[in-house]
């Protein structure tokens, strides 16, 4: 390994990657071999994609955490990482994991899964990243603001701060924004750059589109039609709401990989490109989406309910209490969201007005990274595109979709 | 007869040194779910090597594919001492390289040469990332 040299900043041999000689001296192991060992992942990452230097970032999300993903390998990761010392500098949440960390028994989590699920979480807690359990972090305290860098996950969070919030972040799997997390950093390249940023494709919604479950599917449709390309999306006159915009992103991600999108008047960034200069028009039309919606949604009868793809907001929680009012559901309902706003829905009596109609309402997870197959759930309805794809794949479960008061319907009535 | 030792440079993105005969497939390699940490075997149906075991071998193949957990994939097989020497791609991409990170494997991409097409599995390979180069010997006929 060479020697870091003066004057502060040092090019590693014939590469492009400039480090600062604090950089240099991490990654010669003068902070430890856990920080040597994050400051490597993050050297070869701004390798590979010819970043000229490192950019100190704001906020780290960290995906991968559940046990039925990242199983034994990725225990025994975290484990040794916190074992040699890693500690995290600055705000670092995590992605949902396999189970409520609380209530995982009354579920049907089983308990060797309990297990090991608990002992990321704890490894993870020692290296200093809090226990948020969602993939919605810009609904928790801490939002980010306009240009500020991120490194983050979750793929539907990465485009939200980017879309929405004007943020910006790459997509970082695996262990690498764990990295970020450690340094505090992130290599300059991808939507760290603004020239990156700008839209490729114009997208004209000609039907209305009118609530969460058609923003869903246009983001999946979107997705999937034009991979690659960074859409500008021209919308009808409309209401249009964050819980739109976070399923939007969510279900384009999903089919696409997109990690940013632009709507005019709503995309912070969307007035600072010139619009006139996009080559290529697609047109949007309802039958796209009720096609979209075909290819998801089998013909099944569902056994559970389930909403919270991505987490649901106190928003959405406050109105499935409103419908949960003096009723009795005759279908399992299952309501996913963050322990923050759990806790506040708590504090309302949101969560006991859905709990008493017979719903859960569960934090720190997902039914997509449950083991939902080891809990004897096959047949899952849901107002989530991205849900509908992930569950015959991941649980092996069959999926069906309906928008959030058909899914409502559908727990109370049985049809 | 000895054959002529080749020398090529490429970028070295996991620094060390590694020797050990090659093992070529064509295939992007899918470390979860299509290799077997336990064993070092290829498990992925249907693939080029199924049934090859990587363990200790220089292991060449164009790039990762697949889910981003295949990072510690490589990092168990370091753990449980069924990883590969080395690795070299024709371009590597964050899964593959983020998994050598960790599990300390030497790698090195974008050499002058395609690997695939100039090496074949059998020949014995040495890694010099450090200093972005390889050496090759092809194996005797």
């Amino acid at each position: 390994m060479k020697k870091p040299k003066s004057p502060t900043i040092t090019k590693r041999e014939s590469r492009t990657l400039y480090l600062t000689a604090e950089e240099e001296k991490i990654l010669n192991r003068e902070s430890g071999e856990a920080a040597a060992t994050a400051m490597r992942l993050l050297v070869t990452m701004g390798e590979i994609f010819d970043a000229d230097r490192l950019i100190p970032i704001k906020s780290a999300q960290i995906s991968g955490i559940s046990y039925k993903t990242i199983g034994d390998a990725g225990l025994e990761f975290i484990k040794d990482f916190s074992r040699l010392g890693a500690k995290t500098s600055v705000y670092t949440s995590i992605n949902p994991t396999g189970m409520d960390l609380d209530n995982w028994k009354e579920i049907g989590i089983p308990e060797d899964f309990a297990i090991n699920q608990k002992k990321i979480i704890s490894a993870l807690n020692e290296i200093g990243v809090e226990s948020t359990c969602t993939c919605t972090p810009y609904l928790l305290e801490k939002i980010p603001k306009y240009g500020e860098h991120l490194a983050w996950a979750e793929s539907s969070a990465v485009i939200y701060a980017n879309s929405v919030l004007g943020a910006m972040t790459n997509r970082e799997g695996g262990p690498i924004a764990l990295a970020s997390a450690i340094i505090g950093k992130t290599p300059l390249y991808g939507f760290h750059i603004k020239e990156n940023r700008k839209p490729t494709i114009s997208i004209d919604v000609q039907d209305e589109i009118k609530n969460e479950l058609d923003f869903s599917l246009l983001g999946f449709y979107i997705g999937k039609k034009v991979s690659g390309e960074i859409p500008l999306i021209n919308l009808p006159t409309g209401f249009i709401n964050n819980i739109f915009l976070k399923t939007l992103g969510a279900a384009m991600a999903t089919s696409g990989g997109q990690a940013i999108y632009h709507i005019k008047d709503i995309t912070p960034e969307s007035k600072d490109f010139k619009q006139e200069k996009l080559r290529e028009k697609i047109t949007v039309k309802r039958y796209d989406l009720n096609e979209t919606k075909e290819a998801l949604s089998q013909e099944i009868d569902p056994d559970i309910v389930f909403i919270g793809c991505p987490h649901c907001s106190i928003e959405e929680i406050e109105e499935i209490s409103e419908i949960s009012r003096g009723i009795r559901f005759v279908k399992k309902l299952y309501v996913c969201t963050s322990r923050h706003v759990w806790k506040i829905a708590k504090s309302k009596g949101y969560i006991d007005k859905i709990e008493k109609a017979g719903g859960r309402v569960l934090k720190d997870t997902c039914m997509v990274v449950t083991p939902l197959e080891r809990m004897g759930i096959s047949r899952v309805m849901t107002n989530s595109s991205k849900a509908a794809y992930y569950l015959p794949t991941l649980c092996k479960s069959k999926a069906c979709l309906r928008d959030l008061k058909g899914c409502m319907n559908y727990a109370i009535n049985g049809n | 007869m000895r054959s002529m030792e080749i020398k090529i440079k490429g970028r070295g993105l996991i620094h060390g040194i590694a020797q050990g005969e090659a093992l070529v497939t064509s295939q992007p390699i899918s470390f979860l779910g299509g290799v077997d940490p336990k064993t070092g075997l290829i498990i992925e149906h249907g693939h080029e090597i199924e049934g090859s075991n990587i363990t200790k071998k220089i292991l060449i193949f164009p790039n990762g594919k697949g889910s981003t957990v295949g990072s510690y994939t490589l990092f168990a097989m370091a753990k449980n001492g069924t990883k590969p020497a080395g690795i070299i791609n024709r371009k590597t991409e964050p899964i593959i390289a983020a998994g050598c990170a960790i599990a300390k494997i030497p790698l090195i991409d974008n050499l002058e040469i395609d690997p695939i097409k100039q090496i074949d599995t059998g020949d014995f390979v040495i890694i010099n990332s450090s200093e972005g180069l390889i050496k090759f010997k092809k194996k005797e006929t």
